[in-house]
């Protein structure tokens, strides 16, 4: 009892009923920085990720958008060995504020990962239903909060003649939009997606990104991406990342997509969004 | 290279890929029909010389004498044979997928005797009656010339039943959770544990007889509760090392998405990582019971055995089908002996048959096969609902 | 790209470093778990506590129980090789593992010998030479693994049985050759004359051998398929034949977790009881001529004898089953650290 109550003291928006539309959030890091053991990977990074809105994470490999990706939903925490430091807050809440429960913040912050990863031993309809069931929420009508979420994340018609089939028969584009669904089911209000495209095809590439530009209007989107042509379709901000040899990620410049791609401050972002290095 | 070339000769006019309508298809091989037919012919050939030197020679007597000797001839005729052939370099290559193909060979032959000695001297003394009854009121050692009721093993089979039962009750589960502490928990002792589950799971079954004597035994007496302590004791590394085994192989990806949508660690353990483990651990659990029903050495000191039915795990003295077998061999009369071979041939069935039964249940075939069963009926039930409903 | 980019790049972050100096200090992160995943790690936890006290428990109570036998004996209990715990005929009880000792070393040694080659020679067999599939249908490599594995299930009181009814009479034909035309190596020949061939070490030994077979095999098997796949194939499309691959990869690269295989074997091998006391002939003094008979060995001894002698007697069993515990408990230790080396490796 005392536990929930301590949950409702703070800002993080507790569990609502799941048939109740939740808003999309707002996030704010500030001054992030990550460590593995002793190593810093990422350094001073403030960002701010607009309610409703798009934000591409960009940059070359091993620049730590991935690990602020992570640090924004306390996915860096169960990796042995790191630390952070800073704050990230959703609406106004600091999500690492000592008495929020990490299980609760990843609950309002969905996460899709680099290689689709539905539950092999579920069926697409459990596959979705997963989050529901892991944190104990009923659903009067599970049926159609299967189709909802399967329909934004553009499967439903490909699967809804069979649900009971199991998530890893179906393809690489199909399973990595069931884990959209997936995530979607539990109405987060911040989707955290991991170079989602990297492991598929170019038409799964297209739909998927279909499928961003869909859920945008109702949940703030943040991607981390390598593709420029991606970065510059879906996303409404852009935020670069770089770091040098031995040395921790930092943003070197973000803004409205455009103006990133079109005219950018910084020589460097040019470079890398003109695709010029090396 | 020389050992395809043999091969690929008939195959060389497939490559002119464009002149019939229809492509042969073809896989290239390196050991082909030819070389089945040369290998069959030089073992014919072994064979016949083995048997002149048996003959002319008899170095050495009866049939163990012959395989060693054909199996080395066969090898030196096939080695030289190929380098006629094929080369030194192909031969040399030969001879060692010889070599491997009669050692796969020579350690399939006990089990082949093995099996095929209990039928021939169990299969016979088999009957209902046998399996019915028990040795109450029949004389342990039948004289000659008396006439001796034939003694069944019903009640060694009830007391294997209820101490495999019970141990698999105590060390299914506690090894199930240490195999999950170790994979998915972890910490400090974590190493520690994992050392010791692996230094336990070489533990002389004997020793653990005498453990249980020891400290159980000696205050409370002898009863099937004891044996099923010291089984659970050899079963539950077994059931640990098998599990984290699989564990192993569940991706991560899986836990982190499970983790990402919310889940506690025991939801994402329980929903996720067991589930899709779940056929790799069905079938390590029943090999480590297999191998649980037919261990003597630890009920020799806590069971003691009986002559009659004792239905009670935990009061007095119980049979076993392993512990009977030792003793009526140990007495070594033909009725005894009989009745060996008897519970011999019951016990290795029941064996046979959980440790089949693993193999089934782990097999990826038939897991989704009664996955979909169980969908179709889940489906079937709730088309009915709604036709009831409708009305 | 990734790393173009990142040398491209190099010298120029640094300049956008905050000059500031202030040194970062990571913040205090508790990941508070949920009641209900305190309870499954608890749980958890107390399991994997459940196992070391298992077999700490089982090292102190042998110990404790064992206690008086071995303050009577003391360090001659380690050499004397009768079994005469009450005394007899105004001789004081003695008692020791000197015979059983020796003999479950022997054993072990003899089963070893037997098993070890047929089971690599299988093992790699298995793993490299076998077809997947049979006729295109059957499932043959995994079928093999199945019967390897039925082997190890078989119990070791039917292997006794056998042992005794269809082995024994067959090895004698074998041990006697051995005797007639070997005899010029020691431990192979027979004193006075002896004909009989039944109930010796070398029956024992080749029984427990036959038992290790599925064991070191399924061992050796896993051990070979762990061989990196690229490095195989690197070898194969340098020309190298199938057994110049296995000569220079796959053996190199198995060769510590075979010796931890073998160990592992020889662990099994010196804790094995009730096939050994089902086909030797028990003897108390010291015999060196492996195919006659009389042979002894440490389990072999508890399962026969256990319960006889009175306290001291059962004392002095347990204060054998002590010494074939910690004899068997450094053995598996070694061998699973060895193994694990090498499993490490891939990982």
């Amino acid at each position: 009892m005392t536990m929930s109550l301590g949950r409702r003291a703070v800002g993080v928006p507790p569990a609502r009923p799941i048939t109740a539309g939740r808003e999309a959030g707002e996030m704010v890091a500030e001054g992030v920085c990550a460590w593995f053991g002793k190593r810093l990977v990422l350094e001073d990074v403030t960002l701010t990720m607009a309610r409703n809105e798009v934000t591409a994470l960009i940059g070359p490999s091993g620049c730590g958008k991935s690990t602020f990706l992570r640090i924004l939903n306390r996915m860096h925490e169960t990796i042995d060995g790191a630390q952070l430091a800073g704050t990230v807050s959703l609406n106004g809440t600091d999500i690492y504020g000592l008495e929020q429960r990490a299980v609760e913040v990843r609950r309002h912050i969905g996460m899709v990962f680099q290689r689709p990863n539905p539950f092999p031993a579920m069926t697409i309809a459990q596959n979705v239903l997963s989050g529901l069931r892991f944190n104990r929420l009923r659903v009067a009508n599970p049926d159609e909060v299967v189709e909802e979420a399967l329909v934004k994340a553009g499967l439903w018609n490909e699967v809804r003649n069979r649900l009971k089939a199991l998530g890893g028969d179906l393809s690489g584009g199909q399973q990595q939009r069931l884990c959209i669904a997936r995530a979607l089911a539990l109405r987060p209000s911040v989707l955290l997606m991991d170079e989602p495209c990297s492991a598929l095809d170019p038409t799964s590439t297209r739909r998927i990104e279909q499928t961003i530009g869909d859920i945008s209007h109702e949940v703030t989107v943040v991607i981390v991406t390598h593709n420029m042509q991606q970065a510059q379709r879906v996303s409404d901000r852009c935020a670069f990342f770089l770091a040098g040899e031995d040395e921790p990620g930092r943003v070197v410049e973000e803004g409205p997509t455009e103006q990133m791609f079109g005219n950018p401050d910084d020589p460097r972002t040019r470079d890398y969004v003109n695709g010029q290095f090396g | 290279m020389t050992t395809t070339s043999v091969n690929s000769t008939p195959g060389q006019h497939r490559f002119h890929l464009g002149q019939g309508p229809a492509h042969r298809r073809m896989r290239p091989r390196e050991f082909g029909p030819t070389d089945i037919v040369l290998a069959g012919l030089t073992l014919l050939a072994a064979i016949c010389t083995a048997w002149i030197v048996f003959d002319q020679l008899t170095l050495l007597s009866g049939m163990l004498g012959f395989v060693v000797v054909t199996a080395a001839v066969f090898l030196l005729y096939y080695y030289v044979l190929n380098r006629q052939l094929l080369g030194r370099r192909a031969a040399s290559d030969r001879l060692m997928g010889a070599v491997a193909t009669l050692a796969m060979a020579a350690i399939m032959t006990p089990l082949v005797l093995m099996v095929g000695f209990l039928f021939e001297r169990g299969a016979h003394l088999l009957s209902w009656h046998v399996l019915t009854t028990t040795q109450q009121g029949v004389p342990l050692v039948c004289v000659p010339h008396q006439h001796c009721a034939q003694a069944g093993v019903f009640h060694a089979i009830v007391g294997t039943a209820e101490q495999v039962g019970f141990a698999m009750l105590l060390g299914v589960p506690a090894g199930i959770l240490t195999a999950v502490y170790l994979n998915e928990v972890g910490g400090r002792l974590a190493h520690w544990v994992r050392v010791i589950v692996t230094a336990m799971s070489g533990l002389p079954a004997i020793v653990a007889g005498i453990f249980i004597y020891s400290i159980w035994v000696l205050k409370f007496h002898f009863s099937g509760f004891a044996g099923s302590l010291a089984l659970a004791i050899l079963l539950l590394p077994t059931v640990t090392r098998g599990t984290e085994e699989v564990l192993k192989i569940v991706p991560g990806d899986l836990r982190e998405a499970s983790a990402a949508l919310g889940a506690p660690q025991w939801r994402t353990v329980w929903s996720v990582v067991l589930p899709t483990a779940r056929s790799g651990i069905l079938t390590a659990v029943m090999l480590g019971i297999a191998v649980t029903i037919g261990e003597t050495a630890p009920l020799l000191f806590t069971v003691f055995g009986s002559t009659t039915t004792n239905w009670n795990l935990f009061g007095g003295p119980q049979a076993s089908l392993p512990f009977l077998i030792w003793e009526m061999v140990k007495l070594a009369s033909k009725s005894t002996i009989d009745l060996a071979y008897t519970a011999a041939l019951v016990l290795f069935l029941l064996v046979f048959v959980v440790f089949l039964s693993g193999r089934i249940l782990g097999s990826p075939w038939l897991g989704s096969a009664v996955r979909s069963l169980a969908n179709r009926r889940s489906a079937r039930r709730r088309v009915a609902l709604e036709e009831v409903a409708d009305r | 790209m990734e790393r173009a980019g990142s040398v491209a790049y190099g010298t120029i972050t640094s300049e956008i470093r905050p000059g500031d100096g202030t040194p970062l200090e990571p913040r205090l992160v508790v990941t508070r778990r949920t009641r209900s995943d305190l309870w499954f790690r608890g749980t958890a936890y107390s399991a994997g506590t459940v196992v070391l006290l298992v077999l700490g428990l089982i090292g102190l109570f042998l110990a404790l129980q064992s206690w008086p036998a071995l303050h009577y004996m003391g360090l001659r209990f380690l050499t004397t090789p009768a079994w005469v715990p009450q005394s007899q005929h105004g001789h004081p009880a003695s008692f020791g593992i000197g015979v059983a000792g020796i003999g479950t070393v022997i054993v072990a040694v003899i089963a070893l010998v037997v098993a070890v080659p047929f089971s690599f020679g299988a093992a790699l067999f298995i793993s490299e030479y076998a077809p997947r599939t049979l006729l295109g249908v059957l499932p043959f490599k995994s079928a093999l693994t199945s019967v390897v594995d039925l082997m190890a299930a078989v119990p070791s009181i039917i292997y006794g049985l056998w042992g005794l009814l269809v082995l024994e009479p067959h090895m004698i034909g074998l041990s006697r050759w051995m005797s007639d035309h070997l005899g010029f190596i020691p431990i192979l020949k027979v004193p006075r004359g002896d004909s009989i061939y039944t109930g010796s070490f070398f029956i024992g030994g080749v029984l427990v051998g036959i038992m290790l077979l599925p064991i070191v095999t399924s061992l050796s098997r896993e051990i070979f398929s762990l061989t990196p796949v690229a490095e195989r194939e690197a070898a194969l499309s340098l020309g190298a034949s199938r057994a110049r691959v296995i000569r220079d990869v796959v053996l190199p690269f198995g060769k510590g977790g075979l010796v931890g295989a073998v160990m592992l074997g020889l662990g099994r091998a010196l804790g094995e009881a009730i096939a050994v006391a089902t086909v030797i002939s028990l003897s108390f003094v010291h015999n060196w001529h492996i195919v006659s008979p009389g042979a002894n060995s440490i389990p072999a001894l508890i399962a026969d004898l256990f319960g006889s002698g009175g306290k001291l007697g059962r004392e002095g069993m347990l204060a054998a089953g002590l010494v074939l515990f910690v004899f068997t408990l450094v053995v598996n230790t070694l061998a699973s650290v060895v193994v694990g080396r090498t499993r490490a490796r891939t990982r």
